[in-house]
């Protein structure tokens, strides 16, 4: 059991180094931050000033040692832009994100799960397909295009619900239903076919051949089973509570950690966005450890030690 | 005789229009070994899990099946959950996969205690372990805590049979219980069945496509083909004198340990059920068929005391199949 | 006559591991195995689930390559697996599996691939030709050879396999399970088929089945395996009719028939046999009704007990047979 959890911890680490790396590597190749945030008439004399002080002059290898020896000291590094630590800044966005991501993540879960497992048990019938169709197309409409349709009819024509920004709690209502449709939409799908699959194995039957009531066969017999891929599933929603945002907020101009990485990643403010993918990364990971360790707990078969058959 | 326990009469089901069973009757008597026998496709297994009600909803279901002179197929669904795994047990072909993968064998067996049984806390345990023990389950009261996948596939079978016998049926409907199972284990869980049927004075329904497996442990058989039933009869007067060409066909395709002999092929294949043939379904394969085969399909009629059929040609001289060493191109058929 | 193939005291282990973080552990799955088989000969090969009958189909074939022993084909040693001399003798030794279905591709008719063999082998000559023949030689019609697998049997399916398999005209056939999946009626087609292949070719033929009874009719010798050894071999007649080895006599006896029973029944106590829990001595001994105190120590060696009957058990051996008299 200890070198399962050290296996996992040191993967998730690896991940983790690696996506930062990544991002390292993509943002220095994409333009110079000194030439974007002083502007290209700077004289040349600014910017180079501004290389040596952000230490953009260094060779990319002496660079990434810097960063990551910082990183194990705690230093997420400044931003280029103000010249505050990014790690404050993107803290300072993370209520507001949250503030989404979470009512979001619980509609998610109200509207998609209970509707993929009717639908299962269902099957065929004009809800089954209403929900299909209702999921195909919260897969296939881009959330902006859905907060544009939201948009164009709560807040320009009956004027309900403002359509942007975040002043009072009625500025959250349309970004959160954006976000929980989009996500109900794949978590229903999901979660029927999981369902679908699970009542076709034989101990269904088998419970039913006991003379279980159904009601009884699909709660104690179905849906702990069905329950084992749909965490997975969960699990990545859970992992995207800080990332899933950006197309949203920047739909809806809300202030979270979403809209502060497409103004970072635009502005080349290197620390910023290293630290987002960081914090993004690390939540991710998190999560899928989460959702490992609750596999063992729902299905024995992964359980460890599994006592084997005689 | 005494009056049957429960009695199949004229069983239609039908999957989206294609016909799986065409007229079944059936009876099974109290503490009697009732052997059905037929390939796959046969209506074999079908016939039973309509009965039980245990089809999908797609299963066009038409016929009656009665228990205590109610009709199980119009009984109300409570009324028929009190009868599934109390009054009639079934178990299944591959117990692995007929166990619930994430809840413990206790969990399984107690939840058809509490239900037929009434029973609860201290008395469910112990009851529990008493039928593992019956079933002859080694460390019986270890074994409660565990999961389907930590036991073999034998242990798994006694497991459900503990299962069905936890309602304490009148009949148990053992549908392929061992063809997932090696030859040893199996020979251990037909004895095992034969020794509980005898204890328990249950009846027992034994769906096989094995003729060797029904032989040896059944009172009566009948054969299946194509959805209906073309003999029945009792198992050793049937197997030593079949009167049917299908019955007499897989008793001469079946190879056997006391001697080798040429086996005798049926040639082609089961028809399939959206294009019946006309007349007697198993007539495109029937060496003997003739011109009434084609008329209608033969009803089953009592030929002999206990026995019956469904030919069209009742009185065929079937006298067993000669080594008879045929080119192999001959046998141009499946 | 020189064997076509010969096995020779060849053993494989795997390694496996008790649960997601169990311990590594070596697994024996066959265990110092010798047979051969000679030209026009069908050997059969009994044994329940973790006998290693499989694997000792594939290390005949090549497939896999024994940890110890070795294996020759028709007097050379057989080439490892993907090597181009392991590739060139393919085509003098094929195999034919239980799932046809699985063995066939879907997306093409089965006449193409029943002549692919030829394609791969660079043969010459009129495949289309060579195609029609062998469908014809499984009973198989033209008409069969356009269709798409789907399209097809079970039994249909597996006559396409054995003609893939014939088509080179090879003088080694594995058949592991080949009539397990198919209905008996169906079943008693392709057992005959391959008995009458196997006539007219003068095949090798490795036949392995769980089903004593198919093994009866197909095999001249055969051999019963239990937890990776051979425990009892000698000609199908002999096999059957006297049964030695108390494994042998179990199964033999458990073999379901519709007539009447010749030998007393015999059921086995306890479970399948277990490779990663091998018993000491004899393997059988937990198992076995008339074990002695001596068989959870000692493990018995294959040996001859009659002419051409071999079996290894401790109260079968000579010494055996004398202190009892």
């Amino acid at each position: 059991m200890i070198r399962f959890i050290l296996t996992r911890l040191l993967r998730a680490f690896v991940t983790i180094v690696l996506v930062v790396t990544f991002a390292f590597v993509v943002l220095r190749l994409s333009g110079d931050p000194a030439t974007i945030i002083l502007g290209p008439e700077a004289p040349p004399e600014a910017i180079a000033a501004f290389r040596a002080s952000w230490g953009l002059d260094q060779p990319v290898m002496v660079q990434y040692v810097q960063y990551f020896a910082a990183i194990f000291q705690g230093d997420l590094g400044m931003s280029m832009r103000d010249g505050r630590p990014a790690f404050d800044l993107v803290m300072e966005r993370i209520p507001a994100t949250l503030a989404l991501t979470i009512p979001a993540l619980f509609l998610k879960l109200a509207l998609g799960v209970p509707a993929g497992v009717y639908a299962a048990l269902h099957q065929g019938t004009a809800f089954d397909r209403t929900v299909m169709v209702a999921a195909v197309m919260g897969f296939a409409v881009p959330s902006f295009v859905l907060a544009l349709g939201l948009v164009l009819v709560f807040a320009v024509n009956l004027g309900w619900l403002p359509s942007g920004g975040r002043d009072t709690v009625w500025h959250a209502i349309l970004p959160i239903i954006t976000l929980g449709l989009g996500g109900a939409a794949a978590l229903a799908r999901f979660t029927r076919s999981a369902m679908l699959e699970v009542l076709g194995q034989p101990y269904i039957r088998t419970a039913s051949s006991k003379g279980l009531a159904w009601a009884v066969v699909v709660r104690s017999h179905a849906l702990p089973n069905a329950a084992i891929p749909t965490v997975t599933l969960i699990g990545f929603l859970v992992g995207s509570l800080i990332a899933g945002a950006i197309v949203v907020e920047s739909v809806f101009s809300w202030p979270g950690v979403g809209r502060l990485m497409v103004v970072a990643v635009a502005n080349r403010d290197l620390a910023v966005v290293q630290c987002i993918l960081l914090l993004v990364a690390t939540t991710m990971v998190t999560s899928n450890l989460i959702v490992d360790f609750l596999y063992g707990a729902l299905d024995p078969r992964l359980r460890h030690g599994a006592r084997a058959a005689a | 005789m005494k009056a049957p326990l429960v009695r199949i009469k004229g069983l239609n089901v039908a999957f989206d229009g294609a016909p799986a069973v065409r007229g079944v009757d059936l009876a099974v008597h109290p503490g009697e070994a009732l052997g059905l026998v037929g390939e796959s496709g046969s209506g074999k297994s079908v016939t039973w899990l309509a009965a039980l009600r245990l089809l999908p909803g797609k299963a066009a279901v038409q016929g009656r099946v009665t228990l205590d002179g109610r009709d199980l197929l119009s009984l109300p669904t409570p009324e028929m959950e009190r009868i599934r795994g109390g009054r009639i047990g079934i178990i299944f072909q591959d117990p692995s996969s007929a166990l619930n993968p994430v809840l413990t064998i206790r969990r399984q067996i107690s939840e058809v205690l509490a239900l037929h049984r009434g029973l609860s806390g201290s008395a469910i345990r112990a009851e529990a372990k008493r039928l593992l023990d019956l079933v002859g389950m080694p460390d019986a009261e270890g074994r409660l805590n565990s999961y389907p996948h930590e036991m073999s596939g034998g242990q798994n079978q006694r497991v459900m049979i503990a299962m069905a016998l936890a309602g304490q049926p009148d009949l148990l409907v053992a549908d392929e219980p061992t063809t997932a199972l090696d030859v040893t284990i199996q020979a251990q869980i037909l004895d095992l069945l034969q020794l509980i049927r005898r204890e328990m004075g249950m009846a027992l329904v034994l769906i096989s496509h094995d003729l060797g497996v029904v032989a040896e442990n059944c009172d009566r058989v009948a054969v299946m083909y194509a959805g209906r039933i073309v003999e029945s009869g009792p198992a050793a007067a049937l197997f030593d004198a079949p009167r049917h060409p299908y019955a007499r066909g897989l008793i001469d395709a079946l190879p056997t340990l006391e001697d080798t002999r040429r086996l005798a092929a049926i040639p082609g294949v089961v028809p399939d059920p959206r294009d019946m043939p006309r007349g007697c379904a198993f007539g495109p394969r029937c060496a003997h068929a003739g011109p009434e085969c084609l008329l209608d399909s033969p009803p089953l009629r009592a030929v002999a005391p206990g026995r019956r059929l469904a030919c069209a040609r009742p009185d065929l001289d079937l006298t067993p199949a000669r080594p008879t060493p045929a080119p192999h191109l001959a046998e141009v058929t499946s | 006559m020189s064997a076509l193939l010969d096995l020779h005291d060849i053993a494989r282990s795997y390694v496996t591991r008790k649960g997601l973080f169990g311990q590594r552990k070596l697994v024996r799955a066959v265990d110092g195995i010798s047979l051969t088989v000679n030209p026009g000969e069908t050997l059969g090969i009994v044994g329940e689930s973790g006998s290693g009958k499989s694997t000792l189909g594939r290390m005949a074939l090549g497939l896999e390559t024994p940890d110890e022993g070795h294996v020759t084909f028709d007097g050379a040693p057989m080439p490892s697996h993907g090597t181009p001399a392991w590739r060139a003798l393919r085509r003098q030794m094929q195999m034919v599996f239980q799932d046809p279905l699985g063995a066939l591709d879907r997306r093409l008719p089965v006449i193409e691939q029943i002549i692919e063999p030829l394609i791969i082998h660079g043969i010459d000559g009129d495949h289309r030709r060579a195609g029609l023949t062998a469908l014809s030689a499984v009973g198989l019609s033209a008409d069969h050879g356009l269709r798409y697998p789907h399209e097809l049997s079970g039994g249909q399916r597996q006559r396409v396999v054995i003609a893939r398999a014939l088509i080179t005209d090879p003088r080694l056939l594995v058949c592991d399970e080949p009539v397990s999946a198919l209905d008996v009626s169906i079943q008693a087609q392709v057992v005959n088929l391959l008995i009458d292949l196997q006539a007219a070719r003068g095949l090798g033929m490795v036949f392995i089945s769980h089903d004593l009874r198919v093994v009866r009719q197909i095999a001249a010798r055969v051999a019963v395996m239990y937890l990776g050894r051979v425990v009892e071999e000698a000609a199908a007649t002999d096999l059957f009719r006297a049964p030695q080895h108390p494994y042998t006599r179990a199964l033999v006896s458990a073999a379901p028939s519709p007539g009447p029973r010749r030998i007393e029944r015999v059921i086995l106590t306890g479970e399948p046999p277990n490779p990663a829990a091998r018993p000491t001595g004899c393997a059988f001994h937990p198992r076995c009704p008339v074990a002695l105190p001596r068989c959870r120590t000692e493990a018995p060696a294959l040996s001859r007990i009659a002419p051409g009957h071999a079996a290894a058990c401790h109260l079968l051996s000579p010494a055996a047979k004398v202190a009892a008299r």
